[in-house]
């Protein structure tokens, strides 16, 4: 197991110091990072686990007698295991690699969605997704001539479920919502969404990129029929992330690309395809980000979801409270159900220039749209200032975050 | 290290508050919209154009602090002048801007004030917006009377 790991008891301090880059500072002034629904930090864990793969067992996979390559497939293999277990897979074979969540919705619009739409018939979405669980459904309804449902959300930016029922249609032939907004912090229902999908025979897929690194997230739980999440917001390194897919459902698929490893033989007639999952991995993979994810999800799990929820949901309410508290600052997205995400406008100051002036007291938060353009339409804005928790935080960052709009209301008194 | 008040200098606030020539202009002859998708600015240039001189010009639009006042500025400086001139002042302007920090950089009278805005990289693209959304827009122009 990784050392270094927080005790039981959750010690924020000692979890801060297993991310090193939690120690620098930037203008001068410690890091605040409250841009975590972008990317999270990654602990020392992580990173040695990565230098140790270049270092001790670098090698392809799947491929080769000798024993570095046999000795990288299994940590290969292992770390897809470890994903397996953290979302409570039935099987290996479900767990696909991909570079991020984006690929994965993109494999399932075009491998599993694109055959069964047809003029007339209909992808259900909900109005608070990101860019990447829009267009990749755009292409394959302009491919198909199938169009794009959206569930409204209310003022509070909690979507409305008889509206999402309503737009469940004998034409819906697949459903996909987010399990966390990244632009308002909404938690969805998405058992009951699911089970709403199904009770109509659409299967569904559920976004949970920015769910999975803040509760238990357990596919054989929401029943549901494709999930995807992306490792660089696990505490783990860019460019991996994970497509669940129900196996029968996989198996059905066809490749999404083609070349080495999917394959199980070619002649210049005809390939065969390789077993799951292997058939939607083509190439040689990122085996170093799949061993730095192994470490991460060990990491998230050695913490806990109990310990790192409580620790968020206080943050939360001292948060909202703090900019509640500020005259001028408007919160966006008030869901009652709502995770670690602050998004906010204050008077008639550009979140851009709140940004700005933030960073220049070493704090980090998002300013603009959050690739989700059509949740600031909705509530009529053209961007919104967000501050996005994690495990790290304190109290203490949300404060200077307080102090820093002070300085904004300053500037622009 | 750059100080804020290098960026949101008393000029550039007071551009911000009230941008000039900040409405639309019917009969414009040239418009053109600007966006910046990273952070969400976007404005709408209206220009009126007769016999080579930017007789009109006036802007829409909703952005931060630094795009507003540059297009508020920009609005007030080529107001008047020729095409070639606006042209010309298109190129100072960049120039200015897009100098390293540790450089001199020409005096451009109130528009100076937005030289400070290269010390914040990233702020740049929204001092420039106006600028490209200008230039595009004369470009529909320059097709039409290409010689």
């Amino acid at each position: 197991m990784n050392p270094g790991i927080a005790a039981a008891a959750f010690d924020v301090q000692r979890v801060r110091a297993d991310f090193p880059i939690l120690s620098r500072t930037i203008n001068g002034k410690p890091l605040a990072y409250l841009d975590n629904a972008a990317t999270t930090q990654k602990p020392r864990v992580v990173l040695d686990a990565i230098t140790s793969y270049y270092t001790d067992i670098n090698a392809n996979v799947h491929r080769g007698v000798h024993e570095l390559s046999g000795r990288a497939t299994d940590a290969y293999e292992g770390a897809r295991e470890r994903i397996r277990a953290y979302f409570n897979a039935a099987s290996v074979r479900e767990i696909v690699y991909t570079r991020n969540a984006t690929e994965g919705i993109n494999l399932v619009a075009f491998t599993f969605a694109r055959a069964r739409l047809g003029p007339g018939d209909e992808v259900l979405i909900s109005a608070m997704e990101h860019h990447s669980n829009i267009v990749p459904w755009q292409l394959v309804c302009e491919a198909t001539g199938a169009r794009l449902s959206v569930a409204p959300i209310d003022d509070q930016g909690e979507l409305i479920l008889e509206e999402f029922d309503r737009r469940l249609t004998p034409r819906t032939r697949i459903a996909a919502v987010t399990h966390m907004s990244n632009a308002l912090g909404t938690v969805t229902p998405v058992a009951q969404l699911v089970r709403m999908a199904h009770a109509r025979g659409v299967p569904i897929l559920i976004d949970a990129s920015q769910a999975a690194y803040h509760m238990r997230v357990d596919v054989q739980a929401l029943d549901c029929d494709f999930l995807v999440a992306t490792g660089h917001k696990l505490y783990g390194p860019t460019g991996i992330g994970v497509l669940y897919g129900r196996e029968a459902l996989l198996e059905a698929m066809p490749p999404f690309m083609g070349g080495g490893d999917m394959i199980s033989s070619v002649t210049f007639e005809r390939s065969t395809w390789n077993v799951l999952p292997y058939k939607f991995e083509a190439g040689t993979p990122d085996i170093a980000g799949a061993i730095g994810l192994h470490a991460a999800l060990d990491y998230i799990e050695s913490v806990g979801f109990e310990a790192i929820a409580a620790h968020e949901r206080d943050l939360m309410e001292h948060g909202t409270a703090m900019l509640q508290a500020i005259d001028g600052v408007r919160l966006i997205g008030t869901a009652r159900n709502k995770a670690s995400i602050l998004s906010f406008v204050m008077d008639d100051v550009h979140p851009h220039d709140i940004g700005t002036i933030v960073d220049r007291e070493g704090i980090a938060i998002r300013t603009g749209h959050h690739c989700a353009q059509p949740v600031m339409e909705r509530f009529n804005i053209p961007a919104t200032a967000r501050a996005s928790l994690a495990m790290y935080n304190t109290r203490e960052e949300l404060d200077a975050l307080g102090r820093a709009l002070g300085k904004v209301r300053e500037v622009f008194a | 290290m750059s100080e804020l008040s290098d960026l949101y200098q008393e000029v550039i606030l007071d551009h911000n508050r009230r941008p000039r020539n900040f409405r639309a202009l019917p009969g414009a002859s040239h418009t053109a919209d600007g966006h910046n998708p990273l952070c969400g600015d976007r404005l709408r240039l209206y220009l009126k154009v007769e016999h080579g001189i930017v007789c009109d010009v006036a802007f829409e639009g909703a952005g931060c602090a630094i795009s507003k006042a540059s297009a508020s500025m920009m609005t007030d400086a080529v107001k008047g002048r020729t095409v070639t001139e606006v042209e010309a002042l298109f190129e100072r302007f960049h120039r200015m801007v897009t100098t390293p920090p540790d450089l001199p950089v020409e005096d451009m009278g109130k528009l100076s004030s937005l030289a400070g805005v290269r010390e914040f990289p990233v702020r740049v693209k929204c001092a420039s917006l106006a600028w490209h959304t200008l230039r595009a827009a004369m470009a529909q122009r320059a097709v039409v009377s290409t010689e």
